[in-house]
């Protein structure tokens, strides 16, 4: 079977990486924020567990 | 390298998108969501409680993003008659750059992660005002109100009005009358606001189907209901002092603001019929959002002193 690709153009490509960076930053801030969240409301000690 | 050179994805030739972050953020409406933020800020900060600042950010956060959704989600439904209006024909559904689909999804995900990251860090008081806040201006309002009735705005200015109820609960975990009428204020204050605009914007409305005030009741009644709707802001925003929530500065201040908008309004009213540059609609469009800004501004230093004054006393 042969295969389609579809050919980007510049302004596609340029589209994609943008949307690609935001997607990055967004879920990188998630996870500092569910971090630094779960320690604000449970407090410090919820990493002094034993394993 | 492809195989066959191809910049279109299906067989109906639509392209590769081409939106940006950008285009995304554009959905979120920015400008609406800055004045969401700063009022559920000082609805917070006025609370008679003090929420972990981690989780106050977060909160305020949580707030912007069920806006902003509650604005794609907006988007989504009105691309249509965006695509009529000059002021709203370059939002990125209608000059195709965002797929309806994809804003919608957009909304419907950040609606869901705001809500829950409320309730799951904050409290569910604050998140469930914020699924209403986000229902009520996404269905009630955007699907129902707005192209069916003159009086769109007024019911549908509660949406807008919440974001310093659900800032107080988010502090406080419950909802009281100081709270209300910081609701009350701006949404009371929303019909001349809009109205403004709709007065000289009202040749596209009328395009576009939307029956505001201005083209379904007429210029002179939309001026006199403005004029009535801006001395019951003035009132209202002189009640937190006169109950006495707030010192006589913000009295002081919330009146003079309150005297400018009505005397914006009765210019409004003023107007000649037939006025096509409609200068003091324009004025007083701009000056509704010095008003609200002024307002809150003079209620988050006053909360800010009193609490200070309080401290230093103690």
């Amino acid at each position: 079977m042969e295969n389609e690709l579809v050919t980007l153009t510049a302004s596609q490509k340029r589209a994609r990486r943008s949307r690609s960076v935001a997607i990055g930053l967004a879920l990188f801030a998630l996870v500092i924020i569910f971090y630094v969240a779960t320690i604000a409301k449970f407090g410090p000690g919820i990493l002094d567990r034993a394993m | 390298m492809a195989l066959v050179d191809k910049t279109a994805f299906d067989d109906a030739g639509r392209q590769m998108s081409e939106a940006t972050a950008g285009d995304y953020i554009e959905l979120l409406k920015p400008r609406v969501m800055s004045l969401v933020v700063f009022t559920a800020f000082v609805g917070m900060v006025a609370a008679p409680a003090t929420l972990n600042p981690v989780l106050a950010v977060i909160a305020i956060m949580a707030i912007a993003i069920g806006a902003g959704a509650s604005g794609a989600l907006n988007m989504w439904y009105d691309a249509d008659i965006d695509a009529i209006m000059t002021r709203t024909r370059g939002r990125p559904i209608p000059s195709g750059r965002v797929r309806p689909a994809e804003a919608l999804a957009f909304g419907l995900i950040l609606s869901v992660l705001a809500v829950m990251t409320l309730g799951v860090l904050v409290n569910w008081l604050s998140a469930t005002l914020l699924a209403f806040t986000i229902f009520f201006y996404a269905v009630i309002y955007t699907m129902w109100l707005k192209r069916s009735t003159p009086q769109n705005i007024v019911i549908g200015g509660a949406a807008g009005a919440i974001p310093p109820v659900i800032g107080w609960a988010a502090a406080t975990g419950n909802v009281s009358l100081e709270s209300v009428i910081l609701f009350l204020i701006i949404f009371l204050w929303t019909p001349p606001h809009f109205w403004a605009l709709a007065l000289f914007k009202s040749g596209e409305y009328g395009r576009a189907g939307i029956p505001m005030m201005p083209n379904v009741a007429g210029s002179l009644s939309t001026r006199r209901q403005m004029l009535a709707y801006a001395v019951l802001t003035a009132v209202s925003g002189v009640l937190p002092w006169v109950l006495g929530y707030t010192t006589a500065g913000y009295g002081l201040v919330a009146a003079a603001l309150g005297i400018g908008f009505v005397h914006y309004s009765w210019k409004v009213l003023q107007m000649p019929e037939g006025d096509e540059v409609m200068k003091p609609a324009k004025s007083l469009f701009a000056y509704s959002l010095l008003y609200l800004f002024g307002i809150f501004a003079a209620y988050l230093a006053d909360a800010v002193a009193q609490r200070a004054f309080m401290i230093s006393g103690a």
